[in-house]
C-alpha cells in the first residue's frame, strides 16, 4: 500500500487554477523530488497535502486514512511530517525543547501529572530527553543541545528542522527546499544526510528542491510540475531528456 | 539507555530542597516581623498587596509572556474571583468558623468562575491576534466592570461590596502565593507549558509538529484566569472591601506594565518586579508628589536599558546561585542523598 496516494488534487484561488489534477503515489521508503520553476505551485502542494489549504476537489490519502477533513496538527499524527522553505524554528528554545515539542503526542501524562512532578511526568519527560538527544546524535547535533536555536549557524539550523519533523515519528517526511541558501559543501552534506535518513529510518521522503545535482543526485523518481500541471514524471535519466521540461526550464 | 534515562530524570528540573528552605526561611523571617509587630499593621498589610500582585503578575505572565498574546483586561478576572469569593465567604462566614477553610472554599469558587469566565471569553477572543485581541481584551474588562456595577442586588452596584471577613492572614497569603507560582512554574516546564510556548515562537510551525494549537491558546488562557481568581480573592479577604471600579482598565495595565518589566517568559522577573513596583510608591510617600516621578522615570529607565525586561525569559536558580557564592553546588538528585 502507497503511503502517500493523492488524487485529481486541485485548488482555486478566484479564477486561478494553482494546483490542477496533480496525483501522486509514494511508495515505502521511497525517495521522490517534486521540482518545477518558480511559481509552478510545489509549495502549494505541500500545504494541501499538510492540510493548510483544503483543496477544491481531489483526494489525498496518508497511509490509507482519506485526510479531508483535518486540521493540519491531525494531519502529522496520520504520520506525514514536513520543514518549510524559509526556516521555523523555535528560535528562543533550547535545541533539545525544539525536537521534545514535536515529541508532544506521543507522551501521555496529563495537567496534573506535570504539576504534581508524579512519577509517569518525569518517567515520559525522560525518555523524551532520551529520544531527543539520540535524534540529534544523527544529525551531529547532540553538542549543541543546550544553545537557542537561533545561535546556530545556518546549515544546522536547516537540519534542526529535519529532525524536528522527525521526531513526530512521521512514516512520510516533506522537505519543501532543504538546500535553499547552502553553499555546495553544506548541500553535499546535506545530500548524505538525506540517504542516512532513507535508508536508518525507513521512510518515504517527497522532496521540493532547485538543486538539480541533489535533485538528480538522490531522488528515485521525479515529478515536474509547471503552471500547477504535471508535465512530466519519471526517473531522473528520463526528466533530463524530456523535451517538455526543457521548455518550462530554459523556455522554446 | 535505562541507566541514561534514570540519570537524566534525577537531574531533571524541578522544585528541590534547597528552593524549599530558601522560601521556608524567607517566610520565616518575614512572619517574625509581622508576627512580634517589628512593622506596623501598615507594612504587614503592603507585603500582602505585593502578594497579590505576585499572582497576578505571574498569572499573567502565562498568557503575555509564554503564549505570546496581549492581553489587557487580566483584572477584570481578578475582579470576578474577588467577587465571587467574598459573596460567598458572607454567605457561609456563619456556617465555616474557621479563617482558613472559608478560603480554601471561597477561593475554589472564584478559580471556578474565574476559569468559565476565561473560557467564555478565550474561544472567540483568541481568534484574534495581537491588538486586536488586544482591544477585545480590554473591551471584556469594562464589560465585567459594568455587570457587576449592574447586578445591584448581588454585588451591592457601585457602592460596592461591604463586610468582607476580613480572614486574610500573612501565611495564608505567603504560602497560596508559593503554591501558585510553583503550580505555574511545573506547568510551563511540563510539554503543556513547551506547547504553549511553542505558540509564542512559531504559531505554523507549532501546528505543523502536531500542536493542538487552538487547545493550547485557550489552556494557557484559562490558566491564567483561575489564577487571577485566586488573587481577587486574597485580596477581597484583606482589604474586607471591594468596588467595581477597583479592577477597571488601569489596573489591568498596572500588571501588564509588571510583567513586561519583569521579562515577557520569567516567573522570577515578574516577581521581582512585583515587590519593587508595589512596594516602592508606598515607601517613597515621604517623598509626597515626586514619587510617581520617580516611578515613571524608573519605568523609562528600565525600557531604556532593558528593553527584554528586567530578567529577559531567564529564572532565577537559587541551586546555581549557592554554587556562585559557595562554591560547592551538588546535582540535585530524586531521593535520599540531598542531605
Amino acid at each position: 500500500m502507497a503511503i502517500l496516494e493523492v488524487k485529481d488534487l486541485s485548488i482555486n484561488f478566484g479564477g486561478l487554477k494553482a494546483v490542477d489534477q496533480f496525483e501522486i503515489s509514494v511508495e515505502d521508503n521511497e525517495l521522490v523530488g517534486l521540482i518545477g520553476p518558480n511559481g509552478a505551485g510545489k509549495t502549494t502542494i505541500f500545504n494541501l497535502l499538510t492540510g493548510v489549504y483544503t483543496p477544491t476537489e481531489g483526494s489525498i490519502y496518508l497511509n490509507g486514512v482519506d485526510t479531508k477533513g483535518h486540521k493540519p496538527n491531525e494531519i502529522v499524527m496520520l504520520g506525514s511530517s514536513r520543514t518549510f522553505q524559509n526556516i521555523r524554528l523555535f528560535k528562543n528554545m533550547s535545541v533539545l525543547n525544539n525536537l521534545k515539542i514535536a515529541y508532544h503526542n506521543r507522551m501521555t501524562y496529563g495537567f496534573f501529572a506535570s504539576i504534581l512532578n508524579t512519577r509517569k511526568y518525569k518517567d515520559e519527560e525522560a525518555i523524551a530527553d532520551q529520544v531527543a538527544i539520540d535524534l540529534l546524535k544523527v544529525f551531529d547535533l547532540d553538542g549543541f543541545k543546550d544553545e537557542l536555536a537561533k545561535n546556530l549557524p545556518y546549515g544546522k539550523q536547516r537540519k534542526l528542522e529535519i529532525a524536528r519533523a522527525l521526531a513526530t515519528n512521521p512514516s512520510i517526511l516533506l522537505l519543501d527546499e532543504p538546500a535553499a541558501g547552502m553553499n555546495p559543501q553544506e548541500t553535499e552534506e546535506l545530500m548524505e544526510t538525506i540517504k542516512l535518513l532513507k535508508t536508518k529510518f525507513k521512510i518515504s521522503i517527497l522532496l521540493i528542491e532547485h538543486d538539480m545535482k541533489l535533485v538528480m543526485g538522490i531522488c528515485e523518481r521525479i515529478v515536474v510540475i509547471d503552471y500547477g500541471k504535471i508535465i512530466a514524471k519519471g526517473k531522473p535519466s528520463e526528466i533530463r531528456r524530456n523535451p517538455d521540461v526543457i521548455k518550462a526550464y530554459l523556455g522554446e | 539507555m535505562k541507566h541514561n534515562i534514570e540519570k537524566i530524570r534525577r537531574a531533571l528540573y524541578g522544585p528541590t530542597l534547597i528552593n524549599y528552605i530558601v522560601v521556608a526561611v524567607i517566610f520565616i523571617i518575614l512572619f517574625t516581623l509581622v508576627s512580634t509587630g517589628a512593622v506596623n499593621r501598615y507594612i504587614s498589610n503592603l507585603m500582602i498587596l505585593v502578594l497579590v500582585m505576585i499572582i497576578m503578575s505571574t498569572s499573567l505572565n502565562v498568557a503575555t509572556g509564554f503564549l505570546g498574546q496581549l492581553h489587557l483586561g487580566h483584572a477584570a478576572f481578578m475582579g470576578i474571583g474577588a467577587y465571587t469569593a467574598s459573596l460567598i465567604a458572607i454567605g457561609l462566614e456563619d456556617a465555616i468558623a474557621n479563617g482558613f477553610v472559608l478560603f480554601l472554599v471561597s477561593t475554589a469558587g472564584a478559580i471556578v468562575t474565574a476559569g468559565v469566565a476565561g473560557l467564555i471569553i478565550g474561544a472567540p477572543a483568541l481568534r484574534l491576534r495581537g491588538d486586536y485581541l488586544g482591544i477585545m481584551t480590554l473591551g471584556f474588562g469594562e464589560m465585567v466592570k459594568t455587570i457587576i456595577t449592574n447586578l445591584k442586588g448581588l454585588t451591592n452596584g457601585a457602592q460596592g461590596l461591604y463586610g468582607i471577613p476580613r480572614i486574610m492572614t500573612f501565611p495564608i497569603a505567603f504560602w497560596t502565593t508559593v503554591v501558585v507560582v510553583t503550580l505555574i512554574f511545573l506547568f510551563m516546564n511540563s510539554r503543556h507549558g513547551r506547547a504553549i510556548l511553542s505558540i509564542r515562537e512559531d504559531e505554523i510551525a507549532s501546528e505543523s509538529v502536531g500542536i493542538n494549537i487552538t487547545r493550547y491558546k485557550l489552556t494557557g488562557f484559562v490558566v491564567a484566569s483561575m489564577f487571577a481568581g485566586v488573587g481577587g480573592s486574597i485580596f477581597a479577604f484583606s482589604i474586607g472591601f471591594i468596588a467595581p471600579t477597583t479592577f477597571n482598565f488601569l489596573k489591568s495595565v498596572e500588571i501588564f506594565v509588571i510583567v513586561v518589566l519583569g521579562g515577557m517568559g520569567s516567573l522570577s522577573g515578574s516577581i521581582v518586579a512585583s515587590i519593587v513596583l508595589v512596594a516602592m510608591p508606598e515607601l517613597l510617600r515621604d517623598f509626597s508628589q515626586y514619587r510617581y516621578l520617580l516611578y515613571s522615570t524608573l519605568l523609562i529607565i528600565i525600557m531604556l536599558f532593558r528593553p527584554q525586561g528586567l530578567m529577559g525569559t531567564k529564572e532565577f536558580n537559587i541551586p546555581r546561585l549557592f554554587k556562585r557564592i559557595f562554591g560547592v553546588y551538588k546535582e540535585p538528585s530524586s531521593k535520599g542523598s540531598d542531605s
